[in-house]
């Protein structure tokens, strides 16, 4: 039986990972490391020394609160450069989209490809950061494997909606604008490193269009065994409606760009 | 019949290629060769109009065709992270190639291409020669019955170039099918049983190189050249021999004078009647290049 095209794209990537591995993985498991080390340990200890602080996060401790919403955000921000940088090379940098179509490959081909890619690689670093959560004490492992499914569901959705987007940019320039304009505000923002009650009112609203909040919520509350701010089927629903219509349209805009 | 908004950049070409015949597309920058070979190779739809390639529709059977295809792009687009074995595996596995087919096909290839020894270095530090001798082996790795080569020499030293023709003219024995765009005269010389002209979307004419020849050019042309402000005198002297049978069409350009001429002796008998004394005088053999430059224009088209 023929192999479903897709999956031939993602032995591709497979294959190129044996030569980048080291690269793009441990980067993206140094950087929560050393962010649950310098914040969830180091900030976290003055926050925990401060009365009442247990009950406004309802958390055993910052590191407790702090981790899980990491772990989505970083999720999120492998998602992110699994849309870009690859898209990116396929398209401009390299070229290699544009000479994967003369094959059987078809545009949305190499659309799905990336995103199983981006499935295994997230898998991969979120199981791993858990792992060294667990070692730091942060999460339980077994409420952290849990935990890892929305972070990483969350971090796919990202890919997707973002490789949509890159795929219909010429310039290389536009990365480093989204990751400044766009991706550190989420990572920063979205209820990671301290509770949106904090955030202006008028502010506040604005997360409910952040697929990264309901992404930390379900994450955290997994994870501590709580509730997520809102019902579990709205912040799933959020994720999953962004997932669908970045899964739509880049199908559709990765065919646009290359089959003309 | 292919357009971009309100630009057209194939107005409508009619040719049909028999199996195992070496097919040109020739033209300058911009004649449209490029979205010709992108619209036979159904990676880009067709705007208007019939195509039919290996029997199949491109616009329909897409994955089907191209899995019959072979294709030689004009750029590398070669994967900077793989190794040359596995660019060629990675490719071959978008064709779902069982993995043992690949091993022995990939052995092949990089024998046909002399690029064994590299097999498994980067693709980064071959010389460009090398590079599109890989992309060469990349187009062959499905055994394609149509192999389209978009520039294939374009950009390449002498040596490369030739390493690289004698390798597709072993393809053409083997009674592979070849379409290539070229803007190298010696290459659609060298390589094409039968091409087309193509300028400004439009095909100008059709045949085989020596018909091409015969057809819109003389069969020798005589070069010359005159010291400082000569040139425009000889010219106006030649220009009233008109009728002479020696001579059948003049060109001036800046630097010579090109007689157009049956026999080149003759012609020069003509010059020397006329006492015109040009500084050097050469007999040569029309060439593609010179039907090339007569029915795409010798201004420089971008």
């Amino acid at each position: 039986m023929a192999t479903p095209i897709a999956l031939r794209v993602l032995e591709g990537h497979a294959r190129a990972y044996r030569h980048t591995w080291r690269g793009t993985t441990i980067g993206a498991l140094v950087r929560p490391a050393l962010f649950l080390t310098a914040i969830g340990v180091g900030l976290g200890t003055l926050v925990d020394d401060r009365a009442g602080t247990a009950d406004a996060l309802a958390a055993p401790t910052y590191l407790a609160w702090f981790a899980p919403g990491l772990l989505a955000a970083s999720l999120m921000q492998a998602g992110s450069a699994d849309g870009m940088f690859p898209v990116m090379a396929g398209m401009r940098w390299v070229g290699t989209y544009r000479s994967a179509i003369n094959s059987p490959v078809r545009p949305r081909d190499l659309f799905l490809g990336n995103l199983l890619w981006s499935v295994a690689r997230i898998a991969v670093i979120g199981l791993a950061f858990v792992m060294i959560a667990a070692a730091f004490g942060a999460i339980p492992l077994g409420r952290g494997l849990l935990a890892v499914l929305p972070a990483a569901l969350n971090g796919v959705v990202t890919t997707a909606a973002i490789s949509a987007f890159v795929v219909t940019r010429d310039s290389p320039q536009v990365l480093a604008g989204m990751n400044r304009f766009l991706i550190l505000p989420m990572f920063l923002f979205s209820g990671t490193f301290f509770p949106v009650e904090q955030l202006p009112d008028t502010v506040q609203p604005v997360v409910l269009i952040i697929p990264l909040w309901h992404g930390v919520e379900l994450t955290r509350a997994l994870a501590l065994s709580s509730d997520p701010a809102l019902p579990w089927g709205w912040h799933l629903g959020v994720i999953a409606a962004v997932g669908l219509v970045g899964v739509l349209v880049g199908s559709r805009l990765f065919t646009g760009r290359l089959r003309r | 019949m292919k357009r971009f908004g309100a630009f057209t950049a194939v107005a409508g070409i009619d040719v049909e290629v028999a199996r195992g015949e070496a097919f040109g597309f020739l033209g300058p920058n911009g004649a449209g060769k490029t979205s010709a070979m992108r619209m036979i190779g159904a990676t880009s739809p067709i705007s208007e109009g019939h195509l039919r390639v290996l029997g199949l529709d491109p616009e329909a059977d897409g994955v089907e065709l191209r899995a019959r295809l072979g294709v030689v792009p004009q750029e590398d687009t070669l994967d900077q992270d793989l190794t040359v074995e596995e660019n060629l595996y990675v490719f071959g596995r978008y064709f779902d190639l069982p993995r043992r087919t690949l091993r022995t096909r990939i052995d092949e290839l990089l024998d046909f291409v002399q690029l064994s020894d590299r097999r498994n270095d980067k693709v980064d530090p071959l010389s460009g020669g090398m590079k599109r001798r890989l992309v060469i082996a990349r187009s062959l790795i499905n055994d394609p019955e149509l192999v389209l080569l978009d520039e294939p020499t374009t950009g390449l030293d002498p040596q490369a170039r030739h390493a690289l023709w004698e390798r597709l003219y072993q393809l053409k024995q083997r009674g592979v099918t070849l379409l290539l765009t070229t803007h190298y005269m010696d290459e659609a010389e060298q390589l094409c049983d039968r091409l087309v002209v193509m300028d400004q979307g439009h095909i100008v004419a059709e045949g085989s190189p020596r018909q091409l020849i015969e057809r819109h050019v003389s069969r020798e042309v005589v070069e010359l050249r005159f010291a400082d402000g000569q040139q425009a005198h000889a010219l106006e002297r030649l220009e009233q021999l008109d009728g002479d049978r020696r001579i059948e069409r003049l060109e001036s350009l800046p630097d010579r004078l090109l007689v157009y001429t049956p026999d080149g002796d003759a012609a020069i008998d003509a010059v020397n009647e006329l006492a015109l004394d040009p500084l050097t005088l050469l007999t040569r053999r029309a060439s593609l290049e010179d039907v090339f430059l007569r029915l795409t224009g010798r201004q420089l088209i971008d």
